[in-house]
């Protein structure tokens, strides 16, 4: 695989994580040596050239997102990393939180500096008790090392970081969601406009980038926007984690070069279906991604836009495979519970329609569905998608209409027969172990 | 009920992270529910007059955020993921062995007050499905063999250090 190793580049069995390793492989020198000769403007210009483009889901170029920020506002800037990293099949961001830390400070503090924020806060899942042990004593050697607090080594700017933890939700991954749980509320999401560079945490301007976003700025920074760039395809460059879960024999983190052939890296790297079955479905980019058939794979390469194409979506980079065997009814109702159970409640279509959706998936799945039922359900996610605050509605209707659509079938069948063709449960497949 | 005194200069210390006091909400109840393991009406009561706040502000984070518990949870509490990957991969197996092992059902706390039992969604752990979490650990890769030995660890109390996720060995 012709891969860039910039976010996995160390050996996994070291004890990569504290800073006298992140030195040893020349850590902190964007900080120390590039900095004192850039203004904060070129650093925004290399991100702006590199074409990074978030890695929590929607893609927003960052550069981008970074260059809405006032100019004219007296008041604080704040810069957020969210390591929520909630969305089912994602564990890219754990990591880089467990294993190099001190990369997303290093590429916090850089940003930070591009956008004149002082104070920064990184949010991580309650959950993640290693990853914030782990982040958290990063953070405090680099604040006895001076790279964090007034004054910093190498570079005549401070910069504060603070570890917030999580307490469970996945709604909180929302942007808006994250920042009224760093204020001490309800971890419900908020209107938009206005939007957070404008008016965000503490009413003040705010960036929000994912961890992999913020912790691929070092070596932007340090190689230059334009070197970024060239790698990956034209409009999704750079490099991308990959969590690869489900069916597959080598389940793991990869980092590939965006434009990559997507069955080179299912067969290839990651050894292929489990048991030598075949491939039944791939979920692309995280559960809120719509699934795709094997023949809709043979022709994607891992970006932007070919999976845009192909009728999906790269979101987190969480690939999800499913072998021949397994039920999609029983997969769609493990998904839609798991909207029902997230949605935070403030609008209707979404507390009401993913209950309804999950129960509809449910009596399929129990045998009781009627034909009406698929368009029932479709027309439910009519009613949800685009109709509520924040994107969580949306996000549980990309599952249903793809799986009604290009499993249809499958539904029919559990429909006509009255039960689930599977035994109404999934195959445990004992090959791995 | 009081923070101590190491709880108290933490708060002294939280309190310069913030530019406004509500936001020590969730760190204070963290605070709480790792010394107490949950957050009684008491405690909703002692936040609330520590950051001058209405009672009502801070209950609604108690009974917002999954990982708060308003009641006593037996001492260890399952938390065995049921989402997307690890489903796919056999959780729903591993969930019906704990339930007969202890007697329980999802939801439940065994007699002897050891082990509660609840399903989570994802855990980020998808790679080393199925798992489950207990307390501040993750256990990857479990099968039913695997889980009996954690029950007898658990019962004696020892938990295994903390590692990174793990990538299976391949047959
Ligand atoms: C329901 C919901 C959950 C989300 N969860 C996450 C998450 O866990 N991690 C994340 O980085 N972004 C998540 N996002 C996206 C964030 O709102 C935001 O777009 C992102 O953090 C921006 O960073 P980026 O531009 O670097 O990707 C979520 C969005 C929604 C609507
Ligand atoms: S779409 Fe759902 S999760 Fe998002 S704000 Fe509305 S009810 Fe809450
Ligand atoms: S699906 Fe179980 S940890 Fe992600």
């Amino acid at each position: 695989m012709a891969n860039q190793n910039i976010l996995l580049n160390f050996d996994r069995n070291g004890a990569n994580h504290t800073l006298e390793n992140y030195l040893k492989r020349k850590g902190y020198s964007t900080l120390s040596e590039k900095i004192p000769n850039m203004k904060p403007e070129q650093v925004l210009d290399e991100v702006k050239k590199s074409g990074i483009r978030g890695r929590g889901g929607a893609g927003f170029p960052a550069g981008i997102k970074w260059s809405f920020l006032p100019k004219d506002s007296d008041k604080p800037v704040y810069l957020i990393c969210n390591g929520d990293e909630g969305e089912p099949g994602t564990f890219k961001d754990r990591v880089i939180l467990e294993e190099n830390p001190h990369m997303l400070i290093e590429g916090m503090i850089l940003a930070a500096y591009a956008i004149n924020a002082k104070h920064c806060y990184i949010y991580i899942r309650g959950e993640y008790g290693f990853a914030l042990q782990r982040v958290q004593q990063a953070v405090d050697e680099a604040y006895r090392a001076g790279y964090l607090g007034k004054k910093l080594t190498g570079a005549n700017y401070s910069c504060d970081i603070t570890v917030h933890k999580g307490a469970g939700a996945y709604v909180v991954g929302d942007e808006t969601g994250l920042m009224n749980s760093i204020e001490g509320k309800k971890g419900q999401t908020r209107n938009k406009p206005p939007f957070p560079a404008v008016e965000g945490l503490y009413q003040c301007p705010t960036i929000i980038n994912n961890v992999e976003t913020l912790a691929s700025v070092p070596w932007i920074i340090d190689h230059g926007g334009a070197a970024y760039h060239s790698i990956g395809t034209e409009k999704s460059s750079g490099t991308k984690l990959l969590s690869i879960s489900g069916h597959v024999r080598k389940p793991g983190v990869y980092e590939v070069d965006l434009g990559y052939p997507f069955m080179d890296f299912l067969n290839k790297d990651c050894g292929g279906v489990i048991g030598n079955r075949k491939l039944k479905a791939v979920i692309p980019g995280g559960s809120s991604t719509p699934v795709l058939r094997p023949e809709d794979c043979e022709k994607i390469t891992i970006d932007y836009e070919s999976i845009a194409e192909a009728g999906s979506s790269l979101g987190s980079g969480a690939i999800l495979i499913i072998a021949e065997g397994s039920c999609m009814v029983k997969t769609l109702e493990v998904l839609t519970h798991f909207y029902h159970h997230e949605s935070c409640g403030q609008c209707t279509p979404c507390r009401e329609g993913t209950g309804w959706l999950h129960k509809i998936v449910k009596r399929i799945e129990a045998g009781q569905g009627k034909m009406e039922d698929l368009d029932l359900l479709t027309s439910i996610t009519k009613h949800i998608a685009f109709h509520t605050i924040c994107p969580l509605g949306d996000a549980a209707c990309g599952p249903v209409d793809s799986f009604v659509k290009k499993f249809k079938d499958e539904f029919i069948e559990h429909i006509k027969t009255g039960g689930c063709p599977f035994g109404g449960k999934f195959v445990r497949f004992q090959e791995r172990v | 009920m009081e923070f101590n005194e190491t709880e108290k200069k933490k708060i002294a210390h939280l309190r310069t992270r913030y530019p406004d006091s509500r936001s020590l909400t969730l760190p204070l109840m963290w605070m709480i529910q790792k010394r107490k393991g949950f957050v009684s009406d008491e405690a909703v009561a002692l936040i609330a007059t520590e950051l001058e706040l209405p009672k009502i502000w801070v209950e609604e984070v108690r009974s917002w955020y999954s990982m708060f518990s308003e009641k006593q949870t037996g001492k260890y509490v399952l938390e065995v993921c049921n989402n997307i990957s690890c489903a796919l991969m056999g959780s729903q197996e591993i969930i019906d062995h704990i339930c007969s092992v202890l007697k329980i059902k999802v939801g439940e706390t065994t007699a002897d007050g050891m082990f509660t039992l609840k399903t989570a969604e994802c855990l980020g752990s998808c790679g080393t499905a199925p798992m489950m979490q207990v307390g501040d650990r993750y256990y990857e890769l479990l099968t039913e063999e695997k889980v009996d030995q954690i029950l007898e660890d658990l019962k004696n109390n020892t938990q295994p250090e903390q590692k990174p996720q793990q990538w299976p060995e391949y047959k």
